[in-house]
């Protein structure tokens, strides 16, 4: 995916949860990451993070830490 | 089979505890207070004759055929009118009024063609039946004075005639268009025998006539008579199916000739519908046999090449090993499906099978991602379940209607009808939308509050009725209490009073006088039964979910879940959104909303499907196009939706299909799509195939064949060869097991059988142990999630802003006439009344740009170009724009962008910032479309193209 597509999308999931308190926040992103995308879009954002991505909104940085790494089917 | 005849009682049922007892012709009958002689009657058996009368009216006493006698009282009068009382002696015939019936009679027929034997309604006519009724044997006037007999035909209408030389103005049709349609189209014209029906002094097609049918249904004679009944003659056999348009789901007869329908018939015991209909369900079916409908399989290596028609068996082969080469190459996740909100439930289950178990991955979307699918998370994060809350008939109980982001008297007529019903009995209306769409002012119909709001500005709406419902303390404490999450109420609560959501703070976000705001709310919250009805002006946005979630807090702090009269209410679009969703085609869900990653809930699909399934979330349908581009997604199987020209950002969507490797469309035409294909197989109409489709009430409605599929396979049979072709066995003899199979595996579905649906008509879901004949209002004794969960919605303006380059916001929707993409529509004569796309401008944001009605204009985004023709119009606020997409060659959805929920990935339709200018060409996409639309819809022989066709 178009890295600035993903950090969009990543960003408004983001700011959803935003309003919620900091761990409650973090939890909700993480989880809807897992929920709704496939493993290579979180293998992308994990990526991203750990490349040292800054346009990631900060809950959204936190959350991805979190994230398992997933498995890519070849 | 035969031709099924509803009985006609001639009133309305009356609905009463009251019982009155009475005796007609001797025979004792007890019957609800305020029910008329005449239905009284029927009770013992005794039609009395009429003609004005029909129960879908209410009585009108104006034929006088249906005189009686009442011991005790003076002279005659009509059954119809006359309620019954306690101790009345009715005598429904006597010399006496057999004479007074036959001299009526005469004198109806005295100005009346006897044309009997060539008459198109030789064979259903009230008129003639009563004539032979009364006894009538000769006609004393002569036929030489004054009549209608040489009145002019209005034939303007593509579907029926009115010819008024065999009027009788019994008035039928002027009181079906007001009391069913709520249109107030016709009138009664002039006096006495200067009496003529008229739609307003021109043609029916120049006239306000919706052509929803509902005169024609009720005229007792030949002077509204549908032109396929003139043509074809009178039906020998009907079948009851659910039509296959809207989300209403009306339940139809369709009327048949042998193989061939004559006319579809809304039924009167349909329990979405009740006798009514609109113009696309009740006459836009001629798509089924038109000759532009692909009937056998072709394949083609590029795009570019023609099509070749080839046998089924070679297809479904090339299919197969297209797809098991593209697994073999690119792995097990490069292929998936489209499943489509126009099949049936039992062909949406089995795509989605299909993909979860012969494909071995998740890769399975529907065409609702672009819809209604934060309907689906929104519903579902705050009440536990992915639908609407009520059934259609509890409008009847709603006191004040919130309608948001819907336009229900173009995309939803026939609940339209029932609502505008109820609002002319005196409930209150409320509508919040960027346009002003007619129900803000009809014929007796006016909305208390409209607030015309900034496309985009939703859930800044939204959270400022609910902080005037917070800070004004018109919360429903006991309820909320009770029946919802209070840690969770408390939270948005304080959220929601905050000042920055009252609505002062947001008047200049959204546009919405702060007065009118507050005046809104107070009324939904105090004005008694208040019920939310919205579409995709909701759902069609960057904060759909968070949207659908804000109407659902409003809800639940007023207390308006959980019975008649209330609720939040998705009006689906397309007939089947709800069910495609029910079965299982999101790619995180199974059947019932379970999740892929639950283990209990795969291990239940492993077991039953005797297959190891994925369980990680698939591909939505704009991510399988990204996927695409990155070369990891190569294969896609497409069941009757057309995201060519359905789906944002056209050029997205397109890039995407160019970097696939194998694109099966099966569809009924060779639609936008199929120009992206390398195989297509041909599909079945919903007159060709057995199935069940959900409505937006979760009503479940048969849908049953009444002629072979012209194609020679039912969409599910296409399915299931495929999946053999794979590997994956698949051996359904009829679809009721697949139903079957859904029952088995679906809690909410568990009690659903064919049977069951045979006997009762249709059912809501949850079908269980618990509710066996289905459940019309959910969350009556509590949520389904258990506490209901207030969700904070902050509002968050979308990124798609207007600037200097793009200073007007776009809006798109859909029109009475047309359907979707227009793919059965546009080929019926309902494009006589939308032949094209416009734009509609507002006269100050025209003028500014010296556009003047009918110019053509061209509508540029940061996405797209295209042309398209300017209508000038009030309905529009300064600043918006809107367009509908029905056409192809328009190309509406080149311009929309891919903004999109944050939650679910649904298109940002509803906002778009545009520029219109004065054009004079088309746009370079739209020359280039029909040069690639040319090379791409090729067919191999040319010759049997023309011999071809259905």
């Amino acid at each position: 995916m178009d890295e600035h597509n993903m950090l969009h999308k990543a960003n408004e999931i983001s700011k959803f949860f935003a309003s919620y308190p900091h761990e409650e926040a973090v939890a909700g992103i993480q989880n809807h990451l897992r929920m709704y995308w496939v493993p290579r879009m979180r293998r992308q954002i994990i990526d991203y993070v750990e490349n040292g991505g800054t346009e990631l909104h900060p809950l959204g940085v936190e959350a991805v830490k979190r994230l398992d790494a997933p498995v890519i089917r070849s | 089979m035969t031709l099924i005849k509803e009985s006609d009682y001639g009133t309305p049922r009356s609905i009463s505890d009251q019982m009155v007892t009475l005796e007609i012709d001797g025979t004792e009958v007890s019957v609800p207070a305020g029910t008329s002689i005449m239905r009284a009657a029927v009770d013992v058996g005794t039609q009395v004759p009429k003609l004005c009368a029909t129960d879908s009216l209410e009585p009108f006493g104006s034929c006088r055929m249906c005189l009686v006698e009442i011991e005790g009282r003076r002279g005659t009068p009509a059954s119809c009118t006359t309620p019954v009382e306690p101790g009345m002696k009715v005598h429904t015939n006597s010399p006496k009024i057999a004479k007074l019936r036959r001299n009526v009679m005469e004198l109806y027929i005295s100005d009346h063609p006897l044309d009997c034997l060539t008459c198109p309604a030789n064979g259903d006519c009230e008129l003639q039946d009563m004539a032979g009724a009364v006894g009538l044997r000769e006609v004393r006037y002569g036929y030489e004075g004054e009549n209608h007999l040489h009145e002019e035909k209005d034939e303007s209408n593509p579907y029926f005639t009115f010819d008024p030389s065999k009027c009788i103005v019994c008035s039928r049709c002027v009181r079906a268009c007001e009391e069913t349609q709520g249109t107030f189209a016709l009138t009664v014209k002039g006096r006495g025998f200067a009496s003529k029906i008229s739609p307003g002094d021109m043609l029916f097609m120049d006239s306000e006539c919706v052509s929803c049918g509902s005169c024609v249904q009720a005229c007792p004679t030949a002077t509204l008579t549908e032109k396929s009944v003139i043509e074809m003659g009178q039906p020998e056999h009907s079948v009851l199916t659910t039509c296959a348009y809207c989300g209403v789901g009306c339940t139809f007869k369709a009327e048949m000739q042998g193989n061939e329908v004559v006319r579809m018939m809304p039924y009167k015991d349909g329990k979405a519908n009740h006798g009514h209909s609109c113009v696309k369900g009740r006459f836009a079916w001629g798509y089924a046999t038109h000759k532009d409908r692909i009937l056998n399989p072709m394949i083609r290596k590029k795009i570019t090449d023609p099509w070749q028609e080839v046998s089924w068996e070679e297809a479904i082969a090339y299919t197969a090993s297209e797809f098991k080469r593209l697994q073999t190459e690119y792995g097990p996740d490069a292929i998936g499906g489209i499943t489509s909100s126009r099949c049936t439930n039992e062909e949406t289950f089995l795509v989605q099978k299909l993909v979860r178990a012969a494909f071995g991955n998740n890769n399975v979307d529907t065409c609702a991602r672009v819809c209604h699918s934060p309907t689906g998370y929104g519903l579902k994060t705050t009440f536990g379940t992915s639908a609407g809350t009520n059934d259609f008939d509890s409008v009847e109980d709603a006191d004040v209607m919130v309608v948001i982001g819907s336009n229900p008297t173009d995309a939803h007529p026939v609940f339209a009808s029932q609502m505008k019903r109820r609002l002319r009995a005196g409930a209150k209306l409320i509508v919040i939308d960027p346009r002003k769409i007619d129900l803000v002012k009809l014929p007796h119909v006016e909305a208390d509050y409209f607030l015309p709001l900034r496309p985009g500005t939703n859930v800044a709406v939204i959270n400022a009725i609910a902080h005037v419902v917070i800070t004004e303390g018109l919360t429903d404490e006991a309820y909320v209490r009770e029946r919802c999450d209070m840690e969770a109420f408390q939270r948005w609560a304080a959220f929601i009073a905050e000042e920055r959501n009252s609505p002062e703070a947001v008047e200049a976000v959204t546009g919405v006088p702060a007065a009118d705001l507050r005046g809104a709310a107070r009324l939904y919250a105090t004005g008694g039964n208040g019920a939310i009805y919205y579409g995709l002006g909701v759902t069609e946005h960057s904060q759909g979910s968070t949207m659908v979630m804000g109407m659902a807090n409003l809800a639940m702090a007023t207390g308006n879940v959980g019975r008649r009269g209330t609720g939040v209410n998705p009006m689906r679009g397309q007939n089947n959104v709800q069910g495609s969703c029910d079965m299982g085609s999101f790619p995180h869900e199974f059947s019932g909303y379970r999740h892929v990653t639950d283990d209990s809930v795969r291990a239940i699909f492993e077991e039953a499907w005797n297959v190891g399934l994925q369980g990680e979330p698939g591909l939505r349908i704009p991510n399988m196009f990204d996927a695409a581009l990155d070369g990891y997604f190569k294969g896609l199987y497409i069941q009757g939706e057309d995201i060519v020209q359905s789906d944002p950002n056209t050029k997205h969507v397109t890039s995407g299909l160019g970097a696939m490797e194998c694109i099966v469309v099966q569809d009924l035409f060779l639609n936008e799509t199929a120009s992206y294909a390398h195989v297509f197989l041909p599909g079945s109409t919903f007159l060709e195939k057995d199935g069940t489709f959900t409505n937006a009430e979760r009503r479940m409605g048969r849908v049953r064949k009444v002629m072979p599929p012209k194609n020679g396979y039912g969409d599910w049979e296409i399915t299931q060869l495929i999946s053999n072709a794979m590997g994956y066995e698949m051996n359904y003899s009829h679809p009721s097991e697949i139903m079957d199979e859904i029952a088995k595996l679906t809690p909410t579905f568990a009690g659903v059988t064919y049977e069951k649906l045979d006997r009762l008509g249709s059912m809501q879901w949850p079908v269980n142990d618990n509710a066996p004949e289905g459940t019309p209002t959910m969350h009556e004794n509590g949520f389904v999630r258990g506490k209901g969960m207030f969700m904070v919605t902050e509002y968050v303006g979308t990124e798609e802003r207007t600037n200097d380059r793009f200073p007007l916001l776009l809006t798109t929707g859909r029109i009475l006439t047309q359907y979707n993409v227009g793919a059965q529509t546009r080929r019926t004569a309902n494009s006589q009344w939308h032949d094209e796309d416009v734009l509609e401008i507002h006269p100050w944001d025209a003028e500014n740009r010296g556009i003047e009605d009918g110019d053509l204009v061209s509508l540029t985004s940061r996405a797209g170009e295209v042309s398209l023709p300017a209508r000038i119009s009030e309905r529009m606020q300064p600043g918006v724009v809107y367009t509908t997409f029905h056409h192809p060659e328009t190309g509406a959805n080149v311009i929309t962008t891919e903004f999109a929920d944050w939650a679910t990935d649904c298109p940002e339709y509803k906002v778009t910032a545009v520029q219109v200018n004065r054009a004079y060409t088309p746009s370079d996409w739209q020359k280039r479309y029909e040069i690639l639309r040319e090379q791409t819809t090729q067919i191999g022989d040319v010759a049997e193209i023309a011999g071809g066709g259905a």
